[in-house]
């Protein structure tokens, strides 16, 4: 079924199944999906080892994750796979809406110059972990990929977690100081702990397929509320690569998943779509969608993160895109902590900071799965009356919700941010935006290869740094790298300092700091309990 | 003063003479769309809401 070979990886037995005693890991890693991988490669990045256990030999199979957005090619660039996963991807940022047959509207996501990485691409789960398993092999000391290893038990006590694993070699059990579960929608580790999702699940089903064919269709994401060519609610279009064109059709209430799944059922629905254009079935599936999550990601010694943590609706693009957005934040924190760098407490603003971005999502979801799928005659009747005046007023294309495409979190208010004393310029908490710029020695460079990994300072015009500042700066001037197109100070605003976190998002913002200023900025983004506590509310 | 209200709310009805049942129904949707976007500040228009809920108007 289809073009992408899966391959079986392979890996030597495990330490524990040649003998002696269970040994202790700092971190070890439950799921091998992106999310779990781009976690191993983020902390190896800091030079913190894992152990990651996935219970397969292979990628992901079958249709799933497809739309990368900005933020998240920006931090996959960061771990080592963005600029091939642009290369691979279909790129895009034009939507087209239609009502029926009729086009409503069009918008696009970046319709600016001066970014390295495009507003969207689409490309298969399977290839970005594919990219990802072979990023983890230029780490062959530090990631430890262990392929059909399934974790059956855990048992948490003081300092870390007691994990049971089995393979097919035999079973085994090891420590771990921090157990990362990035096991999914349907996390093992989330059912041994006994904890539960709250939140909605939706009645509706959409059927999803993936079919190959060789067609023209430009590379936009096209929507169609009562289209005419299916009995449901909506339909949705994007192209992948590989000639892959991806349909989502919303289904009833009362559509039986069985009967919607044969081939003889499919095709006719898909053929309503395509026209007469041959084509192959690659991968058919029925889903309801649920936008629910965990109370708290961090339980004990026990950190959730991506689907295992928090589950959207896809329309919007906010399931893998939000799970890689949670490993950017925890890994730099969970690095720190491993190292003595901060204390455990540190934790406790990826809950803070990754629950806030996973409301968002799952508000957002929400929202746009209650505009797909009106639940009475009068939901109708505003939905129709969005639609039918959109043709021709602006304001009413704004409420059109066919998905609020992912966008970078803000994280502006929380803990580790210092509020800034001034308007101008980009706020704490946002991140930093890219720019075009020219380095010293003549190289074309982004701003975004420029900053995160570590803390740093970026400097916007001839501002002094007070001397004595133990930090790493990048400086935008004439004598640094120089910002000839003008992108970086229409973004970043002039003659300011702002501090970078490793996640690239802004920790603090100053115009003439002082010493102290930044000492206590970067104290309190490290998670200093006590800098906290001095900032009056 | 009241000689303009009364030519509102003329034109009010007046919008929905000959149609149907179900087409009024889409036109006051669309004309409270419209009328929610005209207002300048969008705190009014959940004031709106709310009163209309209610059933009383309260003076800002």
């Amino acid at each position: 079924m289809g073009r992408y070979i899966h391959k079986r990886f392979t890996c030597p037995p495990p330490p524990e199944l040649r003998g002696g005693r269970p040994r202790d890991y700092p971190v070890v890693i439950i799921g091998a999906g992106p999310v779990g991988l781009a976690a191993a490669i983020d902390l190896a990045l800091h030079g913190v080892p894992s152990v990651v256990l996935d219970d397969s030999d292979r990628v992901s199979v079958g249709s799933r994750a497809i739309c990368w957005a900005k933020r998240t090619l920006e931090i996959f660039d960061r771990l080592g796979i963005g600029e091939r996963m642009v290369a691979k991807g279909v790129t895009w940022q034009v939507g087209r809406l239609f009502h029926g047959d009729r086009e409503v509207y069009s918008f696009d996501l970046l319709p600016e110059a001066g970014h390295k990485m495009p507003a969207f691409i689409n490309l298969q789960q399977y290839y970005v972990e594919e990219f990802l398993v072979e990023r983890c092999a230029d780490f062959p000391d530090l990631i430890d990929l262990r392929w059909n290893n399934k974790l059956v038990a855990l048992e948490q006590r003081d300092g870390g977690v007691d994990v049971s694993v089995e393979t097919p070699e035999g079973a085994y059990r090891l420590h771990a100081n921090w157990l990362v579960a990035c096991d999914g929608a349907r996390s093992r580790t989330r059912a041994l702990l006994g904890l539960d999702f709250t939140g909605r699940v939706f009645e509706e089903r959409f059927l999803i397929a993936d079919v190959e064919m060789k067609a023209d269709f430009p590379s936009e994401r096209w929507f169609w509320f009562e289209p005419l060519f299916h009995t449901g609610e909506s339909a949705l279009l994007h192209k992948q690569p590989d000639d892959i064109y991806r349909i989502d059709l919303q289904l009833g209430p009362d559509a039986d998943p069985e009967e919607e799944k044969k081939p003889e059922n499919v095709i006719p629905r898909i053929k309503a779509v395509v026209g007469d254009r041959p084509f192959e079935l690659d991968w058919v599936s029925v889903y309801t969608f649920q936008c629910r999550r965990l109370d708290k990601f961090v339980h004990g010694s026990v950190i959730f993160a991506g689907d295992s943590a928090h589950i959207v609706s896809p329309f919007g693009a906010r399931g893998g895109n939000g799970g890689i957005q949670d490993v950017d934040n925890l890994a730099w924190k969970l690095a720190a902590v491993v190292k003595g760098e901060a204390d455990a407490d540190l934790l406790n603003t990826y809950d803070e900071e990754r629950i806030h971005g996973a409301d968002e999502n799952i508000l957002n979801s929400a929202r746009s799965t209650n505009f797909m799928t009106p639940k009475s005659a009068t939901e109708r009747v505003f939905r129709r009356a969005v639609l039918d005046l959109a043709a021709s007023h602006v304001f009413a294309r704004r409420m059109v919700n066919s998905g609020r495409l992912s966008a970078p979190c803000s994280l502006a208010g929380h803990l580790l941010q210092t509020p800034a004393l001034s308007e101008d310029g980009v706020a704490p908490g946002q991140v930093c935006p890219d720019a075009p710029l020219t380095a010293p020695d003549g190289r074309s460079v982004f701003l975004a290869n420029l900053v995160g990994q570590e803390f740093k300072l970026l400097v916007v015009g001839d501002v002094q740094l007070p001397v004595g500042i133990d930090l790493p700066f990048v400086q935008i001037n004439a004598n640094g790298y120089a910002d000839q197109q003008g992108f970086a100070k229409a973004r970043l605003g002039r003659d300011v300092v702002y501090l970078v976190r490793p996640d690239q998002h802004i920790a603090a913002r100053f115009t003439a700091p002082a010493i102290e200023d930044v000492a206590r900025a970067l104290r309190r983004a490290r998670g200093d309990a006590a800098v906290t506590a001095q900032v009056p509310a | 003063m009241s000689g303009q209200a009364d030519d509102v709310y003329e034109a009010l009805l007046a919008a929905h003479e000959g149609l149907t049942e179900a087409e009024s129904v889409a036109l006051n949707a669309r004309l409270i769309l419209i009328l929610l976007n005209a207002l300048s500040d969008p705190e009014m228009a959940l004031v709106a809401i709310c009163a209309a809920r209610t059933g009383i108007i309260v003076k800002q």
